[in-house]
């Protein structure tokens, strides 16, 4: 990664933590858009199809799927900023693909704040793909608060692994 | 522009019956309980001074003047005359202010002498309050119970009620009873005549399901009301018991819903693509609170029970969520992380006047109002404990100490605060009371896993 591209990441994420924070009331969040996918017309023997989020997760490597979060934060780090710009040049070479970012919180909060904790995480994310050059018509945002764990310890390590913002593909 | 005609065409293109796919049967509605006055009013003043634990009260069956078969019970009146009285030892007992000598430890009166006790059977049991009450079937099918209460020092009837009740709505005259002999003992309000809908927990911690369910306050009259299809969380009664506000995935996205028991269909709280969190009834029913998130940003918002424009209270940037009304309805307590972390806030009903009550240094979340103004219970949510402390934010005493507890919902009377208990790793969840002491806590047996309480007022 040359300085130019640090750079624009740095003024990136600082654009998209100042969005998130003062984020005008009145920016609805789209409804969720069944768009159907175009057929990619494969020649080749078939593969996953382009949406699916088999051919998202081949594309862009599993573990950049989902960013993480520090306990009651929200913010993009360098790491998550780092995953979202992979994610980006997925949804911009695919520009049919629409796609969900499922916020969640890990279970060492009260319910109902973990939903509005979810909402807010999957938002962030949302707004930093977004200032990436996608537009915010493509991207769904759902919370599930504390109600859908991947990791089902009761320590800190599973709990690291369970505040996070996981983006599915919509196919 | 664009973004305003999706949203008409997606109102159009969903069905309204989408929106009650997860939804069972509906339930019958209870019928009226008629209060009726027992012949000789109340007399004397109760002569036990002592702890009321100690204090010995006999509760044997309750007579009948003919063993008539009855709906209520197959075996006919005489049974029910026993059910009765187990109903009324089990709700003293179980709330750990009495100890009472139930039905089956004990001989059974005549109906004759429910009026007129033989002092000397129940004296050598060393009894110092005695119950009497007594079962007739009426020729509308409906049932007459009466509930006698006597001090055994005086030898003096303390207090007397009837009621005539459908036989469906048997168990409601035990609970009637048992509030009758609970606030002429303690002086308090009553509380057993009342429900509790909560959310039922099944299956394996990353894939729960969670179906709305309601039960009596002693868990008796469970039933489900969805179907566990999507998750349902939150619920809460509206304070005449004909409707309940909850959260529901059934679309695929949180809102909050408007359940009507009656038509046993629901509609949602505002016509919005947001989600929708929280909910709130005003003590008087007119207004429902919720939390909606706007662009990730939480805030709170009333609308009429009716229907209508919703007003939005809070504007702060960060999450405000939730809500609870004091008993006057003219402000609300809340919580909100405006500060950078959980606490609560007090504001008037309008949204007005918005100013922070909790310094304790812990985090403060789901504030609930006493029904009776003291006191405000909420989640420790640092400790995860629940706590109560009063209106202005002074006086905080911690009640329990699970290793996570939290979502507190008074009794009706203000004296018994119920919550959910988290097994760590497990994720199990089971509900659980402490009054006010923090001394007296109990696990409320569920035929399954349970959580988030919400207990009602009582009956009307």
């Amino acid at each position: 990664m040359n300085n130019r591209i640090a750079t624009t990441v740095m003024l990136t994420s600082a654009l998209a933590l100042a969005a998130c924070q003062k984020k005008a009331p009145e920016e609805i969040p789209p409804p969720p858009i069944e768009t159907p996918t175009p057929a990619p017309a494969p020649t080749t023997p078939a593969g996953p199809s382009v949406g699916s989020m088999e051919h998202f997760m081949q594309a862009v490597g599993q573990a950049n799927t989902v960013v993480y979060f520090d306990t009651d934060r929200y913010n993009i780090d360098a790491e998550d900023s780092a995953k979202l710009q992979t994610q980006a040049q997925y949804f911009s070479q695919y520009p049919n693909v629409n796609f969900t970012i499922e916020g969640h919180a890990d279970e060492r909060g009260t319910r109902e704040y973990n939903l509005a904790l979810g909402e807010r995480r999957a938002n962030a994310a949302k707004n930093y793909l977004v200032s990436l050059g996608i537009p915010a018509s493509r991207i769904r945002t759902i919370s599930y608060g504390k109600e859908r764990p991947v990791a089902l310890g009761s320590n800190e390590a599973a709990w690291a692994q369970n505040r996070r913002a996981a983006t599915v593909t919509i196919n | 522009m664009k973004k305003l005609i999706f949203t008409t065409l997606a109102l159009i293109a969903s069905p309204l019956a989408a929106q009650n796919q997860d939804l069972g049967e509906p339930i019958a509605e209870g019928q009226d309980v008629e209060t009726i006055e027992e012949e000789e009013g109340l007399s004397g003043s109760v002569s036990f001074e002592g702890n009321l634990d100690d204090l010995g009260i006999a509760i044997p069956a309750f007579a009948t003047d003919r063993n008539v078969a009855t709906p209520a019970n197959a075996s006919g009146t005489e049974a029910l005359g026993l059910e009765m009285a187990r109903v009324i030892t089990a709700n003293l007992r179980n709330n750990g202010l009495f100890k009472p000598a139930g039905p089956d430890s004990l001989p059974r009166p005549e109906f004759a002498n429910i009026t007129s006790p033989v002092w000397g059977t129940w004296s050598v049991r060393g009894a110092e309050m005695l119950v009497h009450g007594y079962v007739r079937a009426r020729s509308d099918d409906r049932l007459t119970v009466g509930c006698y209460l006597y001090d055994m020092a005086l030898q003096q009837r303390l207090v007397a009620e009837g009621w005539v009740v459908s036989p469906a709505d048997w168990r409601r005259a035990a609970h009637k009873c048992s509030d009758l002999i609970y606030s002429r003992l303690t002086g308090e309000s009553p509380f057993f005549d009342s429900r509790i809908a909560y959310i039922a927990e099944t299956g394996p911690k990353d894939n729960r399901v969670k179906r709305l369910a309601i039960m009596d306050s002693d868990g008796a009259n469970h039933r489900f009301i969805t179907t566990g299809r999507s998750t349902a969380l939150t619920p809460r009664y509206s304070p005449d018991y004909k409707r309940l506000v909850y959260l529901s995935y059934v679309d695929g996205n949180p809102r909050i819903y408007v359940y009507d028991i009656g038509t046993g269909s629901q509609t949602l709280v505002t016509q919005s693509d947001n989600p929708t969190f929280a909910p709130r009834w005003s003590p008087d029913g007119r207004w429902i609170l919720y939390s909606m998130a706007v662009g990730g940003n939480t805030d709170i918002y009333r609308v009429s029970a009716q229907g209508g424009r919703s007003e939005r209270l809070t504007d702060t940037p960060g999450i405000d969520i939730g809500g609870s009304y004091s008993p006057d309805g003219r402000r609300i307590v809340f919580e909100s992380d405006r500060s950078g972390a959980q606490q609560c806030y007090v504001m008037d009903a309008d949204g007005s006047n918005q100013r922070r009550i909790s310094f304790g240094g812990s985090r403060c979340a789901t504030p609930e109002w006493s029904p009776r103004g003291d006191q405000i219970a909420f989640t420790n949510a640092s400790s995860f404990n629940i706590s109560v402390m009063s209106p202005s934010g002074g006086n905080v005493r911690t009640l329990t100490r699970g290793w996570q507890d939290e979502a507190p919902t008074w009794a009706p009377n203000g004296r018994i605060i119920q919550f959910f208990r988290t097994e760590r790793n497990s994720g199990k969840t089971s509900l659980w009371q402490v009054d006010l002491t923090g001394e007296n806590e109990r696990s409320l047996p569920t035929p399954v896993d349970a959580s988030d309480p919400a207990w009602g007022p009582i009956l009307p």
